[in-house]
């Protein structure tokens, strides 16, 4: 049986595309055969974020709708062969999907795939609820803002109230916090809510910081998955969240300035 | 054995007395003339057939002892009768009225309607009271889980929430609140108007608190008690927050 990973945020433009390109990758790279979903029907960006834009013939609603198999949907990623990519279709839209067609998709791919990996689209409606509908674990990704910390508890309410998990019953889907585009910098000014801050609102386990980078956008628009740029200190802080996901004690870094030495010294946090 | 099942009947209780509201209509009359009372009522009974057919009926006299007017009760009933209602009380009439009515068994009630049933009712209702008000104490809602933004919920009795209550959620409860965690939503104890209810929390950040639709928002909340410890209950319709 797969694991199924919902990449969520409630906001938009908080960094769940990146997250869901970099752990699916990060997944794959350590061994497990892992499949990534790009739920954003309408709006498609991950295999912009992967560079595969232009090896997609079928897609997600395509499979959804019997008019493909999955095998012919799916994008081997050229970088990592344990890694495929199920786009999502540019010309439909969200209502497109439907609970019996996710479900039979996911089946499927739980048959051969360890991990599977659903990039949420932003918002609360019909996309959103399918993307964590039948998860088993959630990466709630935050930035340390408040209209973005509101946005994540709102959708972990709606976690806890209205997925598979929850209607049946059983063990809630496991949450965790990963808070991006974090600047110790600007935090250390009062400009930005700090990780306990968050914590402290969300009460979730921290599964990593990810540090704001320049790199993050070059990888995009480079269409590599910034777990790739092993130099960058983002495509780090995710090479670190997925060992914690995997269960490795990692402690966690980019919390603090790197020039906070002399901060420390005298007695700043 | 026949004689057992006997003995169990004689002893098991076949009655039962329990207070009920009925509506009845009431027959106002404000004028003590019978033939014409008999031409509009028949006029009025032409237009709804079926709804007065049998239908009971309380004969108010308030406005012609007002106007000191007699009315003969046999006859009115009579008239009643007649047409297809069934008259079963009077009210505001005078002494004599009163009377007559008894005498014809038909029962007299008081002007507000009520006064005559409470005397049995408070004698009657003792026993069965205590009873209901015993399984009718529904036990305290516990919630471990956070509640977070969006989410609303409801209890019956008290609500006990071991966890925090994030901003933009709802929690609401007939009877008391308990937040052991920070409690940043809103809260509404005593929904159903209960002022004895009170909010416990051992944070207060809320967005709202409310005792029996008595309010205050953040905003009038005072800055020492912020994050605080506190306890909520209502004084003369005010909510007072007191440190714990």
């Amino acid at each position: 049986m797969a694991r199924i990973i919902v990449v969520t945020s409630g906001k938009g433009g908080v960094g769940k595309t990146t997250t869901s390109a970099a752990i699916a990758m990060g997944l794959a790279k350590k061994g497990h055969k892992t499949a990534v979903i790009d739920f954003d029907v309408g709006l498609r960006n991950l295999d912009l974020i992967m560079g595969c834009e232009r090896r997609v013939v079928y897609d997600f609603i395509n499979v959804v709708n019997g008019e493909a198999t999955l095998h012919q949907a799916l994008i081997k990623d050229k970088n990592c062969s344990q890694l495929y990519i199920l786009p999502a279709s540019q010309t439909r839209d969200k209502d497109a999907l439907s609970k019996e067609g996710v479900e039979k998709v996911l089946e499927e791919l739980s048959k051969t795939f360890k991990y599977i990996v659903c990039d949420s689209p932003a918002g609360i409606e019909k996309g959103a609820h399918l993307a964590m509908y039948f998860a088993d674990d959630a990466f709630v990704v935050t930035n340390p803002e408040v209209s973005s910390v509101r946005d994540s508890d709102r959708m972990l309410g709606l976690m806890s109230s209205k997925s598979r998990r929850a209607e049946q019953n059983q063990e809630p889907i496991k949450e965790y916090l990963l808070l991006s585009r974090y600047s110790p910098d600007r935090v250390k000014l009062g400009e930005m809510l700090s990780v306990e801050d968050v914590q402290e609102i969300l009460s979730l386990p921290l599964l990593g910081v990810i540090p704001e980078s320049k790199s993050v956008l070059n990888a995009s628009n480079a269409g590599i998955p910034i777990i790739l740029d092993e130099k960058s200190d983002a495509g780090q802080a995710y090479a670190d969240i997925v060992a914690r996901y995997l269960g490795e004690d990692k402690p966690h870094r980019f919390i603090e300035d790197k020039k906070g030495f002399f901060g420390k010294l005298f007695g700043g946090k | 054995m026949s004689t057992d099942d006997q003995t169990t009947a004689y002893n098991a209780p076949v009655l039962e007395f329990k207070s009920g509201s009925f509506s009845v209509p009431a027959l106002i009359l404000s004028g003590n003339d019978l033939q014409l009372i008999e031409q509009q009522l028949q006029d009025k009974i032409r237009l709804a057939p079926e709804f007065f057919k049998n239908s009971p009926v309380i004969i108010d006299l308030k406005e012609l002892t007002r106007q000191s007017l007699n009315i003969d009760i046999a006859l009115i009933t009579e008239i009643a009768r007649k047409l297809g209602l069934l008259p079963i009380g009077i009210r505001g009439g005078t002494l004599q009225q009163n009377k007559e009515a008894l005498d014809l068994r038909i029962p007299v009630y008081s002007n507000n309607s009520r006064t005559t049933a409470t005397g049995t009712q408070i004698a009657t209702q003792t026993t069965p009271d205590v009873s209901q008000k015993k399984d009718a104490v529904p036990t305290a809602m516990v919630i471990t889980q956070p509640i977070r933004s969006g989410q609303r919920l409801y209890a019956h009795g008290d609500l006990v929430i071991l966890a925090q209550v994030s901003a933009g959620a709802e929690i609401l409860a007939e009877g008391n609140i308990h937040v052991y965690g920070a409690l940043r939503g809103r809260a509404l104890a005593g929904v159903q108007g209960n002022t004895d209810a009170r909010i416990f929390c051992t944070h207060l950040q809320a967005e709202l608190i409310s005792i029996a639709g008595n309010y205050k928002i953040s905003e009038d909340l005072a800055k020492t008690i912020y994050n605080k410890p506190v306890h909520i209950y209502l004084k003369d319709y005010t909510l007072v927050i007191k440190e714990l």
